[in-house]
């Protein structure tokens, strides 16, 4: 399990350089992905594996979807490329690089001079534990996060809709007359994701 | 032969296991490929393919044939790497999540403790070959499609997690060992009648199947996302979406049908019997049904069945707790 945790970790930390580093939207993208991956097989690793099934789900599998569709749809050429090897000077970079690093040492010096207690073994937790502890001492947290949640939901169904739109709706239900432009307009719907989902069930 | 211990000979079972169900799940999934061709046949009143061998089974030699010497073309205008990544991942997800299947009360791979939220994450991951395959391509036609099968997939994964959580609570585990021993007395079919419903219609919409196949619609987008492959590359979609099929036949045999469970017959020959069902059903809708408009799909899933699975969950949740004994 110790091998597990330290390849996953030293891929989860490469594949996040390759993000940064990466001039290509959709590579960095990938990238990203194989990070949210790693990540995941060391919630694995550590015994979680409730935590790393829903991170592949959650983050790889709904979130990141939604990253690369938006950047496929803005096609980003050769040009993005260059703007971002641009960015990507030492001058830019050099600064806050060496200040990280000094926090980084601090980190380090902390983490093998104390003892941090934990140790990788076999255990694992359960999904019925993890839900027990989320409905019992952390429910008001959990009830704050759905209220959050929800008022994004009602937030973004509002702004999604627009009085052009609608008048535009209503001129398509006459039947016959939506077959044409109703496919595009769906799929620059689902472009802004949350927004237009929310709105596509209030419709 | 003193390294032969008990627990390698438990190893060498468990390889040995592993490797005849990933094979039987491709084996069955190159199958299909003749076998929906001669049941299309049938239920629309023509032949199909019967001139290669007996019945034409050997047909899929020749198409296997034909796809392996077939070019492997790499269109100049395309991004190599992921054109390359996109049907292996295609292909390695769904075979991925057969890991969790029990097949009898003792073949499976393997028993994990979260088996179907591991099948939700591959599916999950299972959209980015649709969406690296679209865009690589580098044609038009292909990112439509790819733009298609990601809004489709991605909103009709949402409530098939939701029409399962009906099952998991009734189970109370994750576990598919679990799931389908707690169907030995009542198959779930009949508690969580609505759940297998919008389970049944998720399961189409994610593999791409008809009707739910808008992201390849031959006469609109030409063939949609994989329209740059050819040879092998090609195959392995073409394979993939059949593994699909199987795929969610057997997690509707565990999870709704009791899996292995029925009267007389070994278990083995329940499980595959149930699951060549589903796997005919699929291939009668496609038989049987037009293609609805692509803007119609959405909206069914979002105003029909995201509604309907919420009803089903709440209203699962509410009869366990007022039947459950209390504290329980």
């Amino acid at each position: 399990m110790e091998i597990a945790f330290y390849l996953s970790a030293v891929v989860a930390v490469l594949a996040t350089l390759g993000v940064i580093t990466g001039t290509h939207p959709v590579h960095a993208l990938l990238y990203l992905i194989v990070s949210l991956i790693a990540v995941a097989l060391v919630f694995f690793a550590l015994g979680a594996p409730f935590a790393g099934a829903l991170e592949v789900i959650v983050y790889a599998g709904a979130i990141m979807v939604l990253f690369v569709f938006v950047v496929m749809m803005l096609n980003l050429g050769e040009s993005t490329a260059q703007q971002e090897r641009a960015w990507l000077r030492p001058r830019t970079w050099l600064g806050p690089a060496v200040l990280s690093s000094v926090l980084l040492l601090v980190l380090l010096t902390s983490l093998i001079g104390a003892d941090v207690g934990g140790r990788i073994h076999g255990d694992t937790l359960t999904a019925k534990a993890v839900g027990t502890l989320l409905f019992g001492p952390y429910l008001v947290v959990v009830e704050l996060a759905a209220m959050l949640l929800l008022a994004a939901l009602v937030a973004a169904s509002h702004l999604g809709r627009s009085e052009a739109h609608d008048e535009a709706g209503a001129v398509r239900h006459v039947p016959g007359t939506r077959t044409a432009d109703g496919r595009g307009r769906a799929a620059s719907e689902r472009a802004t994701g949350d927004a237009a989902s929310s709105k596509e069930s209030e419709r | 032969m003193s390294w032969w211990t008990p627990q390698v000979a438990a190893i060498a079972f468990a390889l040995f296991q592993a490797v005849v169900i990933l094979l039987a799940a491709v084996g069955a999934a190159a199958l299909l490929t003749m076998v929906e061709r001669r049941l299309l046949g049938l239920w629309q009143d023509r032949h199909g393919p019967n001139r290669v061998g007996p019945f034409g089974v050997l047909q899929i030699v020749a198409d296997m044939l034909k796809i392996v010497f077939k070019e492997d073309w790499i269109p100049p205008f395309a991004d190599r790497g992921l054109f390359v990544l996109a049907p292996a991942i295609a292909m390695a997800s769904l075979l991925l999540s057969f890991m969790v299947i029990p097949i009898t009360p003792s073949w499976g791979v393997a028993d994990l403790h979260i088996g179907l939220l591991f099948f939700f994450a591959m599916a999950g991951i299972n959209v980015y070959a649709v969406l690296f395959a679209g865009w690589s391509s580098g044609n038009k036609y292909a990112l439509l499609g790819a733009m298609r099968a990601s809004a489709q997939t991605l909103s009709y994964e949402v409530f098939m997690g939701l029409s399962l959580m009906g099952v998991v609570a009734m189970a109370g585990s994750f576990n598919m060992r679990e799931i389908v021993a707690a169907q030995e007395t009542l198959w779930f079919i009949v508690p969580q009648f609505f759940g297998f419903c919008t389970f049944l219609v998720a399961g189409i919409a994610v593999t791409h199947r008809h009707p739910f196949d808008q992201p390849e619609a031959e006469q609109e987008l030409a063939d949609g996302y994989h329209i740059e492959y050819s040879g092998m590359k090609w195959g392995m979609f073409f394979v993939g979406e059949y593994v699909g099929i199987v795929l969610v036949s057997a997690l509707m045999v565990t999870l709704f049908l009791g899996g292995w469970h029925g009267p007389w017959l070994p278990p083995i020959v329940w499980f595959l019997l149930k699951t060549a069902v589903f796997v005919g059903f699929f291939i009668l809708l496609r038989a049987a049904l037009p293609r609805p408009r692509y803007d119609a799909v959405m909206s069914f899933g979002w105003k029909v069945c995201l509604p309907l699975t919420l009803i089903n969950l709440l209203v699962t949740g509410a009869l366990i707790l007022i039947f459950s004994p209390a504290g329980g």
